[in-house]
């Protein structure tokens, strides 16, 4: 894959944002990759959670926004618990959401879902996950 | 000893099976508990934005509810909304000005809530008011020879700041089932995620978290696993049946609520357990183990 880096990238708007809407310093992290060792999550990802931070840090904008991994985090927090830096990578991974949610993009789509498909869970499940991936 | 409670949805639906045997191992333990008169949805999952603040304020009016009922503290059975509930509550006591600007939104509420009511799990009034040593001598009908594998999942433990035992390590529920007279069954999974509400657009996801999380359970040798909220209880228990679909080699276990095995101990009726909610039918080993 051939990635460019530029300066403009890095520091475009999307950069400043997910760093607002997270809280994080996206920079503090230094790439150890200990919380994509803990993820339980990482056998269904495309980019690892130490990527998302590094494409978000490097302004990879299109690249998160199409992202599986985003929507595979059920933010257990085992990454937020064990980041040597503080970093709290579930929060990153909830701003790459938000920019999309915020834009009314839905990740579970709630008119598509059939009667059976809601009743078939218990409300527990269907709060949360529409919570986590509806606007 | 009188405690407020506040079940939270599921808890009156699906998992009728956790309150019912919850209320009555409390009775049986002298513990008066009142539900709040009024509650609503906890929100389930607290809001990691920064600027988000819409989502918090389900958590604040029902802690505002346990204000109006001059209680300092309020019980939750269930882990997801422990974790939100506590989760508010730390945010806005550490944040005046967001407290300031929900308070403006909910101008309606009676009460300016201020972060005093202490949210806990029914666990930290089990290990810290009632105290395990004095629940080991009520017990009624011990668990002798019952090989139990207790799953914590995430919401107990993580954060660290909310969790009610160690985040990585932690042996409450253990400790629960070894006074109870059971067998506690350690295992390497017990705080993996089960994929909590993945279940809802990827059940399969969920499936193979279900047969790595059971699987490594019943190779210690558990014959039960017990779990501590709805969501990780439908997972385990429920979607059992795509894990068999996918996986031909799983074989099923049965998952219980902590609460029903600590209520089949303090010598509860088999209605306080509504073991017809289950999945896999624990029945069986309960009535081979002289349970039921």
């Amino acid at each position: 894959m051939r990635t460019i880096l530029s300066k403009k990238k890095i520091r475009d708007d999307f950069v400043r944002k997910i760093e607002e809407i997270s809280g994080q310093k996206l920079l503090a992290c230094y790439q150890c990759g200990k919380c994509s060792a803990g993820c339980p999550a990482v056998a269904e990802m495309d980019i690892l959670p130490n990527q998302v931070i590094r494409y978000a840090q490097l302004g990879f904008k299109e690249e998160l926004l199409e992202a599986k991994s985003v929507w595979i985090c059920a933010s257990c927090y085992t990454c937020n618990v064990r980041c040597p830096k503080g970093i709290k990578i579930a929060e990153v991974m909830e701003a790459v959401r938000q920019v999309l949610l915020r834009k009314r993009k839905d990740h579970v789509e709630v008119p598509k879902l059939s009667a059976e498909d809601k009743a078939s869970v218990p409300a527990i499940a269907l709060i949360s996950s529409f919570r986590k991936f509806t606007s | 000893m009188k405690v407020s409670y506040y079940p939270g949805c599921t808890l009156k639906s699906n998992a009728k099976n956790f309150e019912d045997s919850a209320l009555c191992a409390l009775r049986e333990l002298g513990v008066d508990v009142q539900e709040l008169r009024r509650w609503n949805c906890c929100g389930t999952v607290y809001s990691l934005t920064t600027d988000d603040l819409m989502h918090h304020l389900a958590s604040v009016r029902n802690l505002i509810r346990v204000k109006e009922e001059q209680a300092d503290s309020v019980m939750t059975l269930c882990a997801m909304c422990y974790n939100t509930l506590k989760r508010v509550n730390e945010r806005i006591k550490a944040d005046p000005d967001s407290l300031q600007k929900i308070h403006k939104f909910m101008d309606e509420e009676k009460i300016a809530y201020r972060g005093d009511v202490k949210v806990r799990h029914l666990l930290e009034l089990l290990r810290e008011d009632v105290k395990f040593e004095a629940i080991g001598k009520k017990v009624k009908k011990p668990l002798h020879n019952l090989k139990v594998a207790s799953y914590y999942g995430c919401l107990l433990v993580r954060p660290k700041e909310i969790g009610l035992d160690d985040m990585e390590n932690p042996t409450v529920l253990d400790d629960l089932m070894a006074v109870l007279g059971a067998n506690p069954v350690d295992f390497p999974y017990k705080t993996e995620c089960c994929g909590a509400y993945l279940t809802v657009d990827k059940p399969e996801t969920v499936a193979d978290r279900t047969f790595s999380i059971l699987t490594s359970a019943r190779g210690r040798g558990a014959e039960v696993v017990s779990v501590s909220c709805p969501l990780c209880a439908f997972n385990l228990d429920h979607r059992q049946k795509e894990t068999a679909k996918k996986y031909s080699e799983f074989k099923k276990i049965p998952i219980l609520y902590f609460t029903q095995l600590l209520a089949i101990a303090m010598g509860c009726g088999e209605e306080s357990l509504r073991l017809d909610l289950h999945y896999v039918d624990p029945q069986p080993l309960l009535r081979q183990k002289g349970l039921i």
